[in-house]
């Protein structure tokens, strides 16, 4: 479905420091990760954003941060024109019904001593003005229809299923509320590479069902490529690189989102040696001390004096049509890659 | 299905069919990239259970009707309970009815168990002493549990100062050592029953179980399934009570059944020291403590109160186990 300008979800300049500290009695901070560090955008309604990093580039606990599961350092996150973090009581309670999350690890996320009927009925039992008591049970058991599980199957627990069926248990507990926007953390990479695609597709068409927006967290850029309509590239903790698929994909501007592209391998034998690889070197410096100016400057191929000065801010450039955060974004023609 | 999606979209405020492609589009995508996934194997179509409601309390309990151990454990820990709590049913006399002459018989037909130093009826004895002994264990562990469950969970969840300070006045306790604890505890007053006994060994015993409470809460607050919760705006309390206690009291359950049989022969200790129960109290504690010196020539004053001790507490345990795999559905 073509997303609609409406923006569902505002994040300005969202921070996420978490302190070091020394000293057991006397704690004294002498620092700070810097899980996330100045994030902006918009999410509009029935759109998919994927948001794709290494490890330990802050994308879960930028998830967390929207889920309210942490508290934000700085910044505001404005859903329907109220900031989420400033929400309490009845209101806050409110939005935690539009705003869900689907956990990555379907192992985990699901509480081992209750039945099905349990776990996606639970939402009902903590909002109780969503479904009245006698009904609930026949509303789980829809529930479990729209993912794709057998309604028969309520009285079970979640170790008699596979790992594609219960990440379905987790999605159906996170329609359950018939949020507006589901956070995805990462909701296929658990899986294998064949239940994926089930998991995807379902994840598609109940956006096209109910006209729900996903964050879809992700590490696998095909798996994005697939379900998402605007792609944000994330790095160290900010946004390198933000724009529909089609830019980040085929005419990417950041040399970060080149190198990354250009790592995906290719299917197809033919094309394979005329590709050239951008081979990154060093390893991806501490959050708790960051590298002034570019974030990416000490393991980028351009960089230059100007990028240990200046924070390249994420705007459009004269050599990028799509905000990009590099002094020097160009569209470099590398990257033909997955299934074009 | 069809109906889940119009509620959805008159919640919206929209109307049906406006938004969505095609009326049945999203259900027939849905299904249509779900080939196999409605088709179960075998192997687990075995607990088909249809529309009847279950929760995890009858679904244990439909387990432990079929274990054998269940039955033999709590069959006797029944009897020993009734044996406990009227021990008039099992004998006509009197405990203190003795007479010297018959000091030390040894088991006869009309006398199962003989007769102890006094010359007192040792069965008489022996059911007489199941109520002391059996009740400071229960009281003990009860109390305990109680404390560890209400401490454990707050440290383990909260964390921070409350974590502080339970942890390091479980220390301090810890710091204290038992027997002189007792001694000093127990000499305070003079006339020591049951709920003297009970309440000291409890100040000075409830600490391990607070410690594996709080560690096993420590673990089952980071489970994925909290954060499940809490983003579906679960409060405090009902993350505490459905979803870390359930999964964090396995091994409470499992250590307070063995602390039962480690409470009993503490107070037989304490009865030995002369700062537990006293005579002319009754309890298996102080009849074996008796025995011991005399073990070589009346080896039935240890035999049978050691056997119906050794009994109680093996139930105990047996129980505890069958209990925590009846309660734990990945065993099932």
């Amino acid at each position: 479905m073509a997303p609609t300008a409406e923006a569902v979800l505002e994040i300005r300049d969202l921070v996420k420091h978490f302190p070091l500290t020394q000293g057991i009695v006397f704690k004294k901070q002498v620092g700070a990760v810097k899980a996330v560090d100045g994030v902006s955008f918009d999410l509009y309604r029935g759109e998919t954003l994927g948001v794709v990093g290494e490890s330990g580039c802050g994308k879960s606990t930028l998830a967390k941060l929207l889920m309210v599961l942490e508290r934000p350092t700085a910044g505001s996150v404005h859903y329907k024109g109220q900031d989420i973090y400033k929400l309490r009581g009845k209101d806050f309670k409110a939005m935690r019904r539009n705003v869900q999350i689907i956990l990555q690890d379907p192992y985990t996320s699901l509480n081992p001593r209750m039945t099905v009927a349990d776990i996606v009925g639970e939402p009902f039992d903590i909002h109780p003005e969503v479904a009245p008591k006698g009904d609930r049970r026949r509303k789980v058991q829809e529930l479990l229809e729209v993912v794709g599980l057998n309604p028969e199957h309520i009285n079970r627990y979640p170790h008699q299923f596979s790992g594609g069926q219960r990440q379905r248990i987790g999605i159906a507990r996170g329609l359950a509320l018939r949020p507006e926007v589901i956070i995805c953390d990462e909701p296929v990479s658990a899986l294998d590479v064949s239940v994926q695609a089930q998991v995807i597709n379902l994840l598609e068409g109940l956006q096209n069902e109910f006209n729900l927006s996903y964050i879809f967290i992700a590490h696998d850029l095909s798996v994005v490529r697939h379900i998402a309509d605007r792609v944000a590239v994330m790095y160290l903790g900010s946004l390198v690189e933000i724009g529909t698929d089609q830019q980040i994909y085929e005419t990417p501007t950041h040399p970060y989102t080149q190198a990354l592209l250009s790592a995906v391998p290719v299917p197809n034998p033919v094309g394979r040696g005329e590709r050239e690889r951008i081979l990154l070197s060093g390893d991806v410096p501490s959050p708790a001390d960051p590298p002034s100016g570019c974030r990416f400057r000490t393991r980028c191929f351009k960089a230059a004096d100007k990028c240990a000065r200046e924070v390249p801010l994420l705007e459009v450039r004269p050599g990028s049509p799509h905000p990009s955060a590099c002094h020097f974004a160009e569209i470099k023609p590398v990257v033909d890659t997955v299934d074009a | 299905m069809t109906d889940y999606r119009a509620t959805q979209e008159r919640d919206r405020g929209q109307a049906p069919g406006a938004v969505s492609p095609a009326p049945g589009t999203g259900g027939t995508d849905a299904s249509a990239v779900t080939p196999g996934v409605t088709t179960y194997p075998a192997a687990i179509a075995g607990g088909e259970v249809g529309g009847r409601p279950s929760s995890l309390a009858s679904d244990a309990w439909a387990d432990l009707r079929r274990k054998p151990l269940f039955w033999l454990s709590a069959s006797f820990i029944l009897l020993m309970a009734v044996v406990a709590i009227r021990p008039q049913l099992f004998t006509g006399q009197d405990p203190y009815e003795c007479d010297l002459l018959n000091s030390v018989k040894r088991p006869s037909s009309g006398h199962w168990f003989g007769y102890d130093i006094q010359g007192c009826d040792y069965y008489t004895r022996v059911i007489y002493g199941a109520r002391p002994s059996i009740s400071i264990g229960i009281l003990v562990t009860i109390m305990s549990v109680i404390i560890a469950l209400v401490l454990g969970a707050l440290a383990g969840y909260y964390g921070g100062w409350v974590d502080t300070l339970v942890s390091r006045s479980a220390d301090i306790f810890l710091g204290i050592p038992f027997l002189l604890g007792a001694i000093v505890f127990l000499n305070a007053f003079e006339r020591r029953g049951v709920w003297v006994v009970a309440l000291a060994l409890t100040v000075l015993g409830w600490m391990t179980l607070a410690r594996l409470m709080r560690s096993s809460v420590i673990q089952a607050r980071d489970m994925d399934y909290v954060s499940a919760a809490r983003a579906l705006g679960a409060s405090d309390t009902r993350i505490l009570v459905r979803h870390i206690l359930p999964n964090a009291v396995t091994p409470l359950i499992v250590y307070a059944t063995v602390t039962i049989g480690i409470i009993i022969s503490a107070e037989a200790t304490l009865s030995f020291l002369n700062v537990g129960l006293q005579l002319p109290s009754i309890s298996w504690g102080l009849q074996i403590q008796d025995a011991q010196f005399r073990f070589e020539s009346d080896p039935h004053l240890l035999l049978f109160p050691s056997l119906f001790l050794s009994l109680t507490v093996l139930s105990f345990m047996v129980l505890g186990d069958v209990v925590r795999d009846a309660f734990d559905p990945k065993l099932r």
